[in-house]
């Protein structure tokens, strides 16, 4: 009944091919970013911003970063924390070296950093598909973390090898460091994901988007009919280790502060391919759902005991948790094997007949 | 499904609001990071129990520190830096005055949480772990890691070697390798191992093992390779006990490999079975349950119950290391109070009992940690203590102290400390307290 599309002509092809068609998908999403940018910030503790909502959005860059590399260009990669891992060191170093440097530009040009590197591993792509290519990406996960981990230059030479992002500021205010307040954290890392989930949107509808979805779909048919594997491909891994660079930036520099090699290890590149998997493969709404998922369902199961007032054993709890956790990945695969972005849309289709399904 | 989705999502959203019972006004609350699950919680367990086990004492014994009752709220780190942060986001708000201190028990979350303290006002105490540079506490002011630090155990473990090699002169031409964690943990020694090597005329082999060091193979292939007259390990969890495997694997004299104090507890040298009899590894409290602290506990926590006591650990090296930190905390706290009165005292008042920290021996003895401990004053500039360690070795059954309580060399390891001090300070624009200005 409020989610009909009757009476809303498209007259133009620009209208036609915008983004959000429907006007009620416009509201939607002009007042989920309102809440997301005047209310959230207005009621929700530190502890939420930090431990919650920053996580969160910061992985949500990761993951879309990975979708458009695996679900968009279908090139499965585990290189993601190890290109992740890139954007924070390379945070590190440029701000350390420049420190007048404005912050946001040393963001971008870290994800241009891990693009470039995202290139060189992605080489490989041009020869080896599939599982296989998951080896070799497995393999600059390996040797990227090896390398921060042995070259003290990496680390400025400090003792423990670990980088801690210094005080800086944007516009007057202080974005990073520890006097930096959790709320400005939370709107810089949310105005990255609206930038560059809205520039991912519109970059997988351009022609780029399309010969990454004609490589994943069949890469012969697309060589014949004229699209380069190597440009496209590598295109796809700049794009897609750009993303992830500039995720282990933000993870580096507004979520945790000072991290260690550790911080991007083997398992972030897994639940970064988990949040694709569950939020919906060749999806950017499906890569923040997902991020989403893997975030905040640990978090909310090991407080759920407390909620209701029951005092649980702390290892217990987390014990309990891993096996819901589990339980749930496996039921929402079943429920839904394309992943949350699908139920999204089944949710509205079941909208649009509300009240009278048929 | 989505009707029942929507009440789900509805429940969600009633129960976040509903806001935590708040705490009595006078009741301190101490924040426990601990880890029961995950590859390192054979070393977590034992740690929290006995940090648990001194503050129930203390609450059924004097009723809290000078009768103000102690609350305590574990969460699960699973030594998980990610976690860890959840962990005290969640925690350093919680009883009337916020969290009194925190002990992170990881090197990882030590290093997240020493820029946010003086944001926060929770000093932070890691016991031996931790960022090394801390020590100097005109940069550090929230965070002390006494009694003592890694560069300080480097240092005495040199010192042991060098005595028992018959005179500090004789470790030259000597090869020396150090299996460390390849973390910011395993890491902290090699400064000092690397300035001592200079000094002493010593070969250094680094020999890194990956988390979580299940494989080791490569590693000790190298050191039957290099045959040195000593090893050193940093280890944490699991990598001690596989270490100590492949150490007796290659036929390595036990009793020349020298662990640091989180590679040398029972959880490390069990599962080695005899072949982990001889080895060694450093320490700096008491080890066994000969200790009036001990005899309280078996006696107001566990009713005399001592299977029950054991089953939680009681006495093992771990366990103990607990009681000592919960000790030295609760310390800093009534020496808080001393200036602050006798109630609930906030995490700026428990970093001023901190500083002003003197524990002497009548004092230790009083509270039931005679010769458990050594002595130790914090000051202003001196958040180590600079204390000493010893040296224990396992028998095959308990680990006996084989060596006095060895100085370790303040002289190279204190400017090693303000060194780095100052970088950090530079690098994160902090400018050094005036210590004299402050008494």
């Amino acid at each position: 009944m409020i989610y009909r599309e009757t009476g809303q002509f498209k007259t133009s092809y620009r209208r036609d091919q915008a983004i959000f068609p429907i006007a009620q998908d416009r509201w939607f999403v002009v007042a989920a970013l309102g809440v997301a940018f005047v209310v959230v910030p207005l009621v929700a503790n530190e502890y939420w911003l930090q431990a919650v909502l920053i996580p969160w959005l910061v992985f949500s860059i990761a993951a879309i970063g990975l979708n458009l590399l695996t679900g968009y260009a279908g090139q499965l990669s585990l290189g993601t924390g190890g290109f992740m891992a890139v954007g924070a060191y390379a945070v590190y170093k440029l701000t350390t070296a420049f420190p007048e440097l404005n912050v946001i530009v040393v963001f971008l040009l870290a994800g241009l950093f891990a693009a470039g590197v995202g290139i060189l591993f992605g080489l490989p792509s041009l020869r080896i598909k599939g599982l296989y290519l998951a080896v070799a990406t497995l393999a600059a996960q390996f040797f990227l973390i090896w390398l921060f981990n042995r070259v003290p230059w990496f680390f400025n030479y400090n003792p423990s090898g670990t980088i801690t992002m210094p005080p800086r500021t944007f516009l007057g205010v202080m974005v990073t460091g520890p006097e930096a307040t959790a709320t400005v954290r939370y709107l810089v890392a949310l105005s990255f994901v609206v930038v560059f989930a809205l520039l991912a949107k519109n970059l997988v509808r351009t022609n780029i988007g399309r010969t990454w979805m004609a490589i994943r779909d069949m890469d012969v048919a697309a060589e014949i009919i004229g699209i380069r594997p190597l440009t496209t491909k590598l295109s796809a891994f700049a794009v897609s280790s750009f993303y992830c660079g500039l995720a282990g930036a933000l993870v580096f520099s507004l979520y945790l502060g000072s991290v260690e090699t550790l911080a991007f290890d083997i398992t972030v590149s897994f639940e970064v391919l988990f949040m694709i998997i569950i939020g919906g493969l060749g999806s950017i709404l499906g890569s923040i759902l997902g991020a989403g998922f893997i975030v905040l369902v640990p978090i909310f199961l090991t407080n759920v005991p407390r909620l209701f007032g029951i005092e649980v054993p702390v290892d217990l709890a987390k014990e309990v948790e891993a096996m819901v956790f589990g339980g749930l990945i496996v039921f929402f695969l079943i429920v839904e094997p394309l992943g949350l972005a699908r139920l999204w849309q089944i949710a509205k289709e079941k909208l649009r007949r509300w009240p009278f399904p048929y | 499904m989505w009707r029942n989705l929507k009440r789900l999502a509805v429940a969600i959203l009633a129960l976040s609001v509903l806001v935590a019972p708040a705490l009595a006004q006078e009741e301190i609350f101490i924040p426990m990071l601990v880890y029961r699950t995950g590859p390192y919680a054979p070393n977590g367990i034992p740690a929290a129990n006995g940090f648990r086990d001194y503050l129930r004492l203390l609450n059924a014994r004097d009723g809290g520190i000078n009768g103000v009752k102690i609350t305590w709220e574990e969460c699960e780190t699973q030594y998980n830096t990610k976690l860890g942060v959840e962990c005290y986001e969640k925690l350093k708000n919680k009883g009337p005055k916020g969290a009194a201190l925190v002990n992170p028990y990881s090197t990882g979350i030590t290093y997240q949480l020493i820029p946010r303290a003086p944001i926060d006002k929770v000093p932070i105490h890691s016991m031996g772990y931790g960022q090394t540079a801390a020590a100097d506490g005109r940069v550090f002011a929230w965070a002390f890691n006494f009694p003592t630090t890694y560069w300080s155990q480097a240092s005495a473990f040199i010192k042991y070697v060098g005595e028992q090699e018959g005179g500090m002169d004789k470790l030259k031409g000597k090869r020396i390798a150090l299996v460390y964690h390849n973390s910011p943990y395993g890491k902290e020694p090699i400064p000092t191992l690397t300035v001592l090597a200079e000094q002493y005329g010593y070969d250094l082999q680094l020999l890194a093992v990956d988390h979580p060091g299940q494989e080791q193979k490569a590693t000790w292939l190298q050191i039957r390779r290099y045959r040195p007259h000593w090893v050193f390990m940093w280890g944490w969890g699991v990598m001690n006990q596989v270490a100590i495997k492949e150490a007796a694997a290659i036929r390595y004299p036990m009793d020349r490999f020298i662990g640091v104090w989180w590679s040398g507890s029972e959880s490390d040298v069990v599962p080695a079975g005899k072949d982990a009899i001889g080895y060694k590894a450093g320490n700096f409290h008491g080890v066994g349950t000969d200790f009036d602290v001990h005899r309280d506990i078996l006696k107001y926590v566990y009713n005399g119950n001592l299977a029950e006591a054991k089953a939680n650990n009681f006495g093992e090296v771990l366990y103990n290391r607990g009681l000592v930190n919960a000790m030295y905390d609760t310390e800093a706290i009534r020496t808080a109070m001393r200036k602050y009165g006798n109630r609930a005292v906030g995490g700026e008042e428990v970093r001023w009992g901190f500083e002003n920290l003197h524990l002497t021996e009548d004092y230790l003895k009083q509270i039931g940690f005679g010769g458990f401990v050594r002595p130790i004053k914090i000051t202003c500039e001196d958040h180590e203590g600079n204390g000493p360690v010893f040296i224990q070795q396992w028998t095959g059954e308990t680990w006996k102290q084989v060596s006095d309580w060895i100085t370790p060399m303040r002289e190279v390891v204190r400017p090693m400390i303000e060194k780095a001090a100052l970088e950090y300070a530079k690098e994160n624009n902090i400018t050094p307290r005036n210590c004299a200005a402050e008494q």
